[in-house]
C-alpha cells in the first residue's frame, strides 16, 4: 500500500524574492522625435533640438544640416591638459570672410553641442568662453562662413572631469 | 538686487571689445547634491548683446558652459559713450538685463 505523500509545503514565493533593482534608475531617454531636421543657425530661435543630441555628428546635423570640412583658417585655442574639466578656457578666431556663426562641440560630453554663437555683420569672428568637459575629449569648433562650414579640432586631456558632484 | 551681469566694454578705434561675466549656477541636471538627489538642470539658454538697436552678438548655450559663464567678443560700428544692452534668459524662465556704457 502506498501512502500519498503530503503536498510539500513551499514557502511563499515573495519571501524568497530579493528586492533587486528596486531602485531602477529612470534614465530620461528624452526620446528624440525624428522631426525638425535641418535648421539654419541663423534662425533667431534657441536650437533646442541640436542641444539634445548626444553625438557630435547628430548635433552638427541638427544645428546646421550639413557637414564641415577641416580648415587651417579656423584657429582653435584650448589647453592641452585641463586640470579642471569644469572650467576649460576655449577660444576661436578665424580669417574667413562672411562668418555668420561659431559653434563648439565637446565630443565626450553627454550632449555634444556646448555653445553656438551668432555673428551678425560688423561683429568680429572670434569668441572666447569657458566650457565643461566630462573627460578627455575631442573638441571641435565650427565656423559657418558664406553658407559653408569649416572646422578645427583639438584633443584636450582632462584630469578631473567637469561632471562630478 | 545687484545685477547678475558684469560687463566691460572698451572701444579702441572702430572696435569695441566686450567681456562679460554672469553669475549663474549652470546646473547640468546630471549632478547629485550631498543627499544624493539630482540637482535639476538650470542653465542660461540665450544671451543677447544689442547696440544702437541692433543685435551684435547672440549666444545659445547648453549645459556644457561653465558655471558663472564668461564670454568675450568684439564688434565694429560703436563709439565711446554708446550703450550696450545685455540680456539673458534661462531654461526655468529666469532672466536679467543690464546696460553698459562703452568706455
Amino acid at each position: 500500500m502506498t501512502t500519498t505523500p503530503k503536498p510539500h509545503w513551499r514557502p511563499h514565493p515573495t519571501r524568497r524574492l530579493i528586492l533587486q533593482g528596486a531602485t531602477s534608475v529612470a534614465l530620461l531617454g528624452l526620446g528624440n522625435l525624428p522631426f525638425a531636421p535641418a535648421r539654419a543657425a541663423a534662425n533667431d530661435k534657441y536650437p533646442e533640438e541640436a542641444f539634445r543630441q548626444k553625438s557630435e555628428a547628430d548635433a552638427i546635423k541638427a544645428l546646421y544640416g550639413k557637414a564641415a570640412e577641416p580648415s587651417d583658417k579656423v584657429k582653435l585655442d584650448a589647453p592641452e591638459i585641463a586640470e579642471n574639466g569644469g572650467v576649460v578656457p576655449i577660444s576661436v578666431t578665424t580669417t574667413l570672410d562672411k562668418v555668420t556663426s561659431i559653434s563648439f562641440f565637446v565630443a565626450e560630453n553627454p550632449s555634444a553641442l556646448a555653445a553656438s554663437y551668432r555673428i551678425p555683420d560688423g561683429t568680429i569672428p572670434a569668441v572666447a568662453n569657458r566650457l565643461k568637459m566630462a573627460r578627455t575629449t575631442k573638441l571641435t569648433a565650427i565656423v559657418e562662413a558664406d553658407g559653408k562650414l569649416y572646422s578645427a579640432t583639438k584633443e584636450v586631456k582632462v584630469t578631473v572631469g567637469g561632471c562630478g558632484g | 538686487m545687484a545685477s547678475s551681469i558684469r560687463v566691460r566694454a572698451t572701444s579702441t578705434g572702430d572696435i569695441t571689445e566686450v567681456q562679460t561675466l554672469i553669475q549663474h549656477p549652470m546646473d547640468t541636471g546630471l549632478v547629485k547634491d550631498s543627499k544624493g538627489e539630482l540637482i535639476p538642470a538650470h542653465f542660461i539658454q540665450q544671451l543677447k548683446f544689442e547696440c544702437n538697436g541692433k543685435d551684435v552678438f547672440v549666444a545659445d548655450w547648453g549645459t556644457a558652459v561653465s558655471k558663472d559663464p564668461y564670454v568675450k567678443f568684439s564688434f565694429k560700428g560703436a563709439k565711446k559713450g554708446d550703450e550696450l544692452k545685455i540680456s539673458w534668459t534661462d531654461n526655468k524662465g529666469g532672466s536679467d538685463t543690464t546696460t553698459a556704457k562703452i568706455a
